[in-house]
Formats: structure tokens, C-alpha cells, sequence
């Protein structure tokens, strides 16, 4: 028997409504609900991932799957569902990804058991999952708005899951706000598009940006850039994604962070390339800043953070950064007249948003099973895991060189496509706005540098030396389903790292669609083992041939170990402790101390608070305690929202005295609308 | 299949046995100019031979990460030479990489070293990695952006195409823009090996030490192999500022000649560059760490001038 991908598609999606409703069947019985749930996830996920790739292997031209979910009674809304090639690899993604969170979840969930309600968690999650899959696939602009609003209450409602603490709910609050002037902006931008096409199905609102005047499609493309962009955590409308990410359970933050933010990418490829029509030169300059700026506050803010998952909440900022720049650059591209780089950057921010997906998945996985053994957040305490969790600290080593760019991983691919683009870019026009591309490209450098410095800490400090803690030196194992999650995503990492030519044919669909291109064939040579940048001459990569190369230089360390060293003994000691008897546990660097001479380069935009005490008897060199006080604020918590809440808390209270609880007052409001009425009617 | 790896052999042999050549000739200069008879220059070998013939002493609370960080370095080390020009224009690897790989590649032993500092748990090794990653950080946008500036002349990242394209007519040697590349990508140089403004190589016990901190607790076996692998780095990255900026004698055939030539020409750059080094470790005192930022920044700077001035002068 063959399956289409409609068939799989449908079966997928009515899985996960099946797994939301067993959820709620289950309710009282926690085992069954996550066996069920997660189980169910996993198996909608497989379809899902199935029907993407099929899709997308079906190559250029394979025609759309089309068909409806059911027949809605409601006019206007047509429950309808289109696969094309760019919502096909947004499939891919968030199958691939909801496939290794649910496997995952089928052990992290455990830990809730007698604690919380597992069939309220997979429940909710499995309509995340509905949604976010629906997004990228639906047809009809009602049915992308229900979707759109449900899942950001999903996320609310898991964001706020572990509601018993006070930080769990203001950062569902926050998020509750964030994701409806998201909601509104994207509302308005599609409402000018409608006014142009006259109809609700996506496909009549192909390339409609070419018939509206200039100023409402600039009004459209600012409002979806800040709805979106609010859904994916551009700088400075980030503010939400590090408050909510942490607090979720972990299975749930590798979900938003891996999957979620995507979904504002989804929408800013698709309006940008697919409704709006040509961009003006300016749409692709602003994609562009705002990119490298988010890039590098991103990591910057991340550096300061010594919770884990902040710490990887705000990685999502910069990697989304990373992501723009290859779409802002393509928008410029397409402006400028050379289809074929935009293909190349748009390959690039692409290639950098799914591996994103797969690496800070992995991350937050990570994270999540570390939290799990020890029951906290901040790095300070773990310290020392890997002899307790040698498998965990493996996948996150994986997660931390994908995500800082290192050959031979993922992370360096994408960003090397990055690269190509924005330096091609400098050749191709004669104005000064070329200055762009280099200067991303630097800041782009700036961010791998620090992103492997953050990785570092993150790593260094949480996984090796001493524990610091009790709880760490108890410190267990993650279950094997778990590992089985973790292990799943570091796959993907491997692979997309070292087959770049072959994921490239995948891209192909999507690019004919979106640019009109496809550059698979121009980017591979050597039989698809060496990754170039449009043609051979002006670079070439490959992964693959490096790592090979480098282990067929390994048998030179043996040489040498029996040319020399085959009568060495290996002994074990103690790090020397600089002449103290012993070395303990709170010798060791922290993560503050780690990104201390970072926090003092950069000081003029962090301006570190820094508070130290000291109680001492005779001699201040001899201190009875000493406390110390450190901590870094976000310039736009300053700046933007303190003197906005301020505002808006102010004019509240000043339409407050309108409310006096007076019927007399209310009266008179009542009859004074109506005259203004009747006279607007006149 | 035989005479392609030839090429390989011999760019491997030559980076194995002249990069601790050169670290005994920046020695030897040295203690010339500070009226010291100095160590011989083959002392860097026989300290190599020395460390292998050692046992080893392995903290007990470290990983295997570890164990694993001479060889991530030593292996990182040997890649990114092999991508580099060294004798000839062609590189036996320049396929696989290009200046992106080989920063790349630099970045992952450096990841790993810096977690190897970290691992066994001493004040030391923590300090020395925070700085190296720091330090790091700032250099390389310098590094990137003076990279883009060949790269955009020559059209190309791949390193043997920037060669080929500064031996044609079309690049003339004093061009403003690669002037002030090279005096970035020169500081760059400085930081990234471990030089005196940034870090003082002489040091084993100091408070300001960045590079040795991080090999404290290595030993033996393992001590050899990241002393090789740093002289390896310093060896490339030397090679690489002078035959990328002074594509000079790089032989563009097979010819012994050639080869010959190609090699002499290559001594003669890396000890003018050598001996700049030495002077300038000679003249100056190390910086204090926040004093380093500073100097960075002149090495952006000076990388964005030059790139601002490719858009005024082609």
C-alpha cells in the first residue's frame, strides 16, 4: 500500500487532535495519559516528517497536496489544507523536531507523576503541535488566524504549567501580551492584503503585494515584520521568549524555542517572498540589521546569564539573527536584480533555521534532563555532571558545537552559507548600502566567536570539573527515552553538518517556488561531497573530507606514543592546588567569573550593578563574610518597556477617574455617544 | 591516487617538522636581543622528545574531554596547515576549506583547549580559559573582516584562488586597503598565538598568564602534543599572513625548481616575519588584560578601514 503525503499529512494531523482528546480521557490515570499522549505525538510526528520528506523528494514541479479537513458551516472559513514545497520543509521541522520532543517527553513527563496533571500537559501539548503544524500548512487565512491565536494560548497555558511559582506566571502574562500585539499586527497586515485580493485562500494572495499601492504594502510589510517578528524574538521585541522559555517544562521550551519562534520565520518567508511580490531595497536592508543586531545582543545578554535555560532562551535570539540576515540579504538580492545569490542566502537562512531547530532542541533537552537530576537552573550549582550523566554531557557537547559554529557540525554549514552570501554581496552593486554585507559578516564573526565563549561556560561550568553541590554530586542519569530524544536531534546535527549537497537537493522545491531557482547542482561538486558557494572558484567547503582527513591523521599521535612513549605509566592525581593541601569545589571558576572580562569589555551596554560587603573584626583583609552582589539589566527593559508600562499605567489612571461608579456619570457618557452618533450619522 | 597524496605527505611533514624550528628561532632571537646566549634552536625538539618519554600525571577529577583535547588540537592544528599555501599555490586540502574553515577549524581547538582548562577543576584553568575565549572573540571579527578583504578582491575564499589572484597583474602589492588588512590581521596574529602585547609565551606561574593556564594540569604525552600543535598554529598563522599578503615565489607548477624556490621564498617571509615578532616582543611590555580590547578594536578598525577603502579604490 503506498501513502501520499495527503494521506499522511491528514492522518498526522487527526493524531495529534486524537492524542489532545486521549489527554483529557485520561485525566485521572497519569501513566496511561503519557504512554497515550506522547505515544500518539510521536506516531503524528512520524507522519508528518514522512509526508515532508516525500513532498519534498518529489522534487520541482511536484504538484501541491490539496484537500479539506472537513467541511466547515461557517462561511468564509474553509477548513482547508495545502502542502507546497515552503510549507512542506516547515513540516519537516517541526515533525522532526515534535517526533524527538515527544519520544523525549515519554520519560520527562514521569517526573510530573503525582505532582501535576500529565493528561492536562499532553493534552496541551499535542495541540501545540496541532497548531503549530497547521500554521505551515492551511490554506485558508481564517483557519491560519484560529490556528495562529490557539497556539499562542497553548503556549500561554504551557508556559504558566508550573503555575505554583510566582515566575511562571508574570512570564505567561508577559507572553500573553506579547503574542496579542503579535496577533494584531499580523491581523492588520492580512486584512490590507485581503483588501487588495478580495478572497481568503492563500494561494489567490500569490505575489498580491504587486497590485497594491506602495504605502499599504510598506504599512503590510512593517506590520507583519513587528507581528512576526514579536512571534520569533527579534531585538527589540524580544522581550517575552527569555522570561517564558526557562519557566515552561523543558520539553515544552525545546518545543518553543526550537519550533515556535519558527513559525514568525514561516510567516515573514512567506509574506515577504511568497504575497508581498518584489521588495523595495529598504525591506531587505531593515531584515538585514535588524538581523546582525539581534545576532549580537542575542549572544552578548546570553553571556551574562548564568541560568541555563536563559542562557539558551537568549541563543534563540541570536541564532533567529543569524537567520534573518540570510533573508534580509536574499530580500536585497532579489532587489537588486540577482536571483541567483538570493537563492543562495535564502538556502542559507533555510539551512540556519532548521538546523537551529535541531541544535537548540538538543539543547534544551539537554537542559531539561540536567534540571530534571538536579533541581535547578543555575549553572553555579551543577557543576561537575558528566561522570554522573556521561551521555547527557554528550549530547550536549554536540548541541554546543553545532550551535557555535564549529566544523564539522551543522551550525558551521549554515553559517558558512551565510558567509558566501553576505561577501558575494559586497560585488554586487555600486552604492554604499553594500557596506552592509561585509559589516554583517563581521558582527556575524563577532557573534560565532561569543556564542563559542557562551558555550564554553555553558558546558565547561555545568558539566565538567567538581560538583558544587549536593544535588549535582547525586546527580542521575536521564531515562532512556529520553536519551533516545537527545540522541535523535544530535543525529540531525551529524547529518545536516556532513550531507549539506544532499539537504540542499531538498531546498530545491522551496527555492523554485520562492525565487524561481534552484542552485542544488551549482552547489555541490566532487559528487555532492564538497559544498561550494555557487560556483567552485569562489569557495568551497566540505565538512565531511575534513573530518575524514583529519582521522587519517591520527594514526601520527600513535606513531609517535611508539616511537617514544610505550614505557609511560599514566598516573592519577590531584589538580595541583597552587600549594593549598587540598582543592575543593568552591575554588573552582564560576560562570560569572567566566564571562567577567566580557562583562567589563562590554560595559558601556551592560553597566554591570555590582555590590560587595564586607563584614570584617580588625582588618578589612580579614573578612568574617563577605556578600556580593552582581547583575546585568537588558538596555530595552530600561529604555522601552519600564518608560512604556510607566506611560500606560499612567493614562490608566487618569481614564480611571471616567469609571467613578457613579450612574449618573454613566448616564450622561451613554447619552453624549448617542448624540455623537446620530450627529456622525447626519 | 599515489601522487596526489604526495602533496599531502610532504605539506604534513614540513608543518610537523618546521613549526618547532620556527618557535626555537623566535627563542633564540630573543634571548639575542636581551644579551642572552639563549637555548639552541632544535631545543623545542628535544623538549617534545622529552615530554613524549614522560609519564603522565591525570587529574582524577577530570573527563575524558580531557584526554580528548590534545589530539581535537593537535588534528585541528594539522588540518587548518594543510588548507593553507604553504610552497606551492595549490594546498593538498583546498577542496575541503578555505580561510572560513581554516578560522573554523582554529575555533574548534580552541573550544576544546579552553574546555580542557576548565576540566580539572582549578582556579588556573577556568582563569586562563575566560580569557583566551574573550580574547578570541574580539580577534576574530578583525581576522574575518581583514579575510574579506582579500577574499573580495580576489573574488574568493578559497585561499589557493586569493594566491593565485595576487600573483596576476591585477594586484598591486602596496594597495591601500591590503595595507591596512595586514596590520590587523598582523595584531591578530599577535593575540592569536599567544604574544608578548597579549600574553607572554616565557610565563609558567603568573597571575596574567592566559595560554600556559590552560595547559597547567597537561603532562607527558599530552603536554607534547599541545606544545606541537601551538607551534603548529603560530606556524600556520604566520604562513598564512605572509604568503596571503606577499603571494611572492609560491610555485604555481610542480617543477623542483619551483618547489625550491617556493620553499626559500617561504623561509625568507616567515623570518622577516619571525623577526618582527621578536622585536616587537623585545620593545614592548605584555598588556594589562583590559588593555587588550583596545588593541582589538585598533585591529578592527584598521581591518573596516581597509575594507572601506576596497570600495574606493576598485
Amino acid at each position: 500500500m503506498n501513502f501520499t503525503p495527503a494521506m499522511l499529512l491528514a492522518a498526522s494531523l487527526w493524531g495529534y487532535a486524537a492524542g489532545a482528546a486521549g489527554g483529557l480521557l485520561f485525566l485521572r490515570r497519569e501513566k496511561q495519559a503519557n504512554a497515550f499522549c506522547f505515544g500518539v505525538a510521536a506516531l503524528s510526528a512520524l507522519g508528518g516528517l514522512a509526508a515532508a520528506l516525500q513532498f519534498l523528494a518529489g522534487g520541482v514541479g511536484a504538484p501541491a497536496v490539496h484537500f479539506e479537513l472537513f467541511q466547515a458551516s461557517v462561511p468564509y472559513i474553509r477548513f482547508s489544507v495545502r502542502l507546497d514545497a515552503l510549507g512542506a520543509f516547515f513540516l519537516l521541522l517541526v515533525s522532526l523536531l515534535a517526533l524527538a520532543i515527544s519520544i523525549y517527553s515519554l520519560g520527562y513527563a514521569r517526573g510530573y507523576f503525582g505532582r501535576k496533571n500529565v493528561g492536562v500537559l499532553g493534552a496541551l501539548f499535542n495541540l501545540l503541535l496541532l497548531t503549530t503544524t497547521l500554521i505551515v500548512v492551511t490554506d485558508n487565512l481564517w483557519l491560519f488566524l484560529i490556528a495562529w491565536e490557539l497556539m499562542a494560548l497553548t503556549a500561554y497555558c504551557l508556559v504558566s504549567f508550573e503555575h505554583e511559582s510566582p515566575e511562571a506566571r508574570q512570564a505567561g502574562v508577559l507572553y500573553f501580551i506579547m503574542s496579542h500585539i503579535d496577533a494584531g499586527c499580523v491581523i492588520l497586515g492580512f486584512l490590507l492584503l485581503v483588501q487588495a485580493s478580495g478572497d481568503y485562500g492563500f494561494a489567490s494572495l500569490h505575489n498580491i503585494g504587486a497590485t497594491m499601492s506602495p504605502g499599504r504594502r510598506d504599512a503590510a510589510f512593517v506590520l507583519f515584520l513587528v507581528g512576526f517578528g514579536i512571534k520569533a524574538g527579534i531585538v527589540p521585541l524580544h522581550i517575552w521568549l527569555p522570561a517564558a522559555h526557562p519557566v515552561a517544562p523543558s520539553n515544552v521550551s525545546a518545543f518553543l524555542s526550537g519550533v515556535l519562534l519558527k513559525t514568525g520565520i514561516y510567516g515573514l518567508v512567506r509574506v515577504g517572498f511568497d504575497f508581498l511580490g518584489p521588495p523595495p531595497l529598504w525591506w531587505g536592508v531593515t531584515v538585514l540589521t535588524i538581523g546582525t543586531i539581534s545576532a549580537v545582543l542575542g549572544v552578548l545578554y546570553a553571556l551574562m546569564e548564568h541560568d541555563l535555560k536563559r542562557l539558551l532562551a537568549y541563543h534563540s535570539i541570536e541564532n533567529i539573527g543569524i537567520i534573518l540576515m540570510g533573508l534580509g540579504a536574499s530580500l536585497m538580492f532579489l532587489t537588486t536584480g540577482h536571483p541567483l545569490l538570493a537563492t543562495l542566502a535564502l538556502v542559507a537562512g533555510l539551512y540556519h533555521t532548521i538546523n537551529h531547530a535541531a541544535f537548540k532542541g538538543l539543547l534544551f533537552l539537554g537542559a531539561g534532563a540536567v534540571v530534571h537530576a538536579t533541581h535547578t537552573r543555575n549553572m553555579e550549582a551543577m557543576v561537575g555532571l558528566i561522570k554522573r550523566m556521561p551521555q547527557t554531557a554528550f549530547f550536549f557537547l554536540v548541541g554546543a558545537v553545532a550551535i557555535s559554529a564549529l566544523p564539522p557540525l551543522n551550525g558551521f554549514v549554515s553559517e558558512w552559507l551565510t558567509y558566501q552570501a553576505l561577501l558575494q554581496g559586497f560585488g554586487t552593486t555600486d552604492s554604499l548600502t553594500r557596506l552592509i554585507f561585509p559589516l554583517s559578516g563581521a558582527m556575524l564573526a563577532l557573534t560565532g566567536a561569543l556564542a563559542a565563549a557562551c558555550f564554553v561556560k555553558a558546558f565547561g561550568i555545568t558539566f565538567l570539573a567538581q560538583p558544587r553541590s549536593v544535588q549535582a554530586g547525586q546527580a542521575h542519569e536521564a531515562t532512556f527515552t529520553m536519551r533516545a530524544g537527545m540522541a535523535l536531534l544530535a543525529g540531525a546535527c551529524v547529518v545536516l553538518g556532513f550531507f549539506p549537497t544532499q539537504f540542499a537537493r531538498l531546498l530545491d522545491p522551496v527555492t523554485q517556488q520562492l525565487t524561481g531557482q534552484q542552485i542544488s547542482g551549482q552547489l555541490s561538486a566532487a559528487n555532492g561531497l564538497v559544498l561550494t558557494s555557487l560556483t567552485a572558484k569562489s569557495g568551497t567547503v566540505s565538512t565531511l573530507g575534513l573530518t575524514l582527513m583529519a582521522l587519517c591523521l591520527l594514526p601520527i599521535p600513535f606513531a609517535l606514543w611508539l616511537m617514544f612513549g610505550r614505557k609511560t605509566k599514566v598516573n592519577r592525581g590531584e589538580t595541583w592546588a597552587c600549594g593549598q593541601r587540598t582543592l575543593t569545589p568552591r575554588m573552582e571558576y564560576t560562570a560569572t567569573g567566566f564571562s567577567k572580562p566580557l562583562r567589563m569589555v562590554f560595559k558601556a551596554l551592560f553597566q554591570p550593578h555590582r555590590e560587595v560587603q564586607r563584614e570584617y573584626d580588625f582588618s578589612p583583609y580579614f573578612a568574617k563574610t563577605i556578600r556580593f552582589d552582581s547583575h546585568v539589566e537588558e538596555v530595552f527593559e530600561q529604555g522601552l518597556y519600564r518608560p512604556a508600562r510607566y506611560l500606560i499605567l499612567r493614562a490608566a489612571r487618569r481614564v480611571r477617574g471616567l469609571q467613578a461608579g457613579s450612574i449618573h456619570a454613566y448616564l450622561l457618557y451613554i447619552f453624549v455617544t448617542l448624540l455623537l452618533l446620530l450627529l456622525f450619522a447626519l | 591516487m599515489i601522487a596526489d597524496l604526495i602533496p599531502l605527505l610532504a605539506q604534513t611533514a614540513l608543518l610537523l617538522f618546521l613549526a618547532p624550528l620556527l618557535s626555537g628561532l623566535i627563542k633564540k632571537g630573543k634571548a639575542r636581543l636581551q644579551n642572552r646566549r639563549g637555548a639552541p634552536v632544535w631545543q623545542p625538539y628535544l623538549d617534545l622528545a622529552k615530554f613524549l618519554r614522560k609519564d603522565m600525571v591525570i587529574s582524577e577529577h577530570a573527563s575524558w574531554i580531557f584526554r580528548a583535547t590534545p589530539y581535537v588540537l593537535f588534528l585541528t592544528a594539522l588540518s587548518a596547515g594543510l588548507i593553507v599555501p604553504l610552497v606551492t599555490v595549490q594546498t593538498p586540502l583546498g577542496l575541503f576549506g578555505g580561510a572560513l574553515a581554516l578560522v573554523g577549524l582554529l575555533a574548534l581547538g580552541r573550544f576544546f583547549l579552553a574546555l580542557g582548562g576548565l576540566d580539572p577543576g582549578s582556579a588556573f584553568g577556568g582563569m586562563g580559559s575566560s580569557r583566551e575565549m574573550t580574547i578570541a572573540a574580539l580577534a576574530e571579527p578583525a581576522m574575518m573582516l581583514a579575510i574579506f578583504t582579500v577574499a573580495t578582491t580576489a573574488g574568493s575564499t578559497n585561499l589557493s584562488e586569493i594566491v593565485r589572484a595576487g600573483q596576476g597583474s591585477g594586484w598591486t602589492l602596496f594597495q591601500p586597503s591590503h595595507a591596512l588588512a595586514f596590520a590587523a590581521m598582523f595584531i591578530v596574529l599577535l593575540a592569536e598565538t599567544g604574544r608578548v602585547p597579549v600574553d607572554n609565551p616565557a610565563t609558567h606561574l603568573e597571575l596574567t598568564m592566559i595560554h600556559e593556564a590552560m595547559m597547567l594540569e597537561y603532562s607527558g604525552r599530552y603536554l607534547a602534543l599541545m606544545e606541537w600543535s601551538a607551534a603548529i598554529k603560530q606556524f600556520v598563522l604566520m604562513a598564512l599572513l605572509a604568503n596571503l599578503f606577499f603571494p611572492v615565489g609560491l610555485a604555481a607548477s610542480a617543477t623542483p625548481a619551483a618547489l625550491a624556490a617556493g620553499l626559500l621564498f617561504l623561509a625568507a617571509k616567515l623570518l622577516l616575519l619571525a623577526g618582527t615578532v621578536v622585536l616587537i616582543e623585545f620593545t614592548n611590555a605584555k598588556l594589562r588584560l583590559f588593555r587588550v580590547p583596545d588593541l582589538l578594536s585598533v585591529a578592527f578598525m584598521l581591518a573596516t578601514l581597509g575594507l572601506v577603502s576596497t570600495f574606493l579604490f576598485l
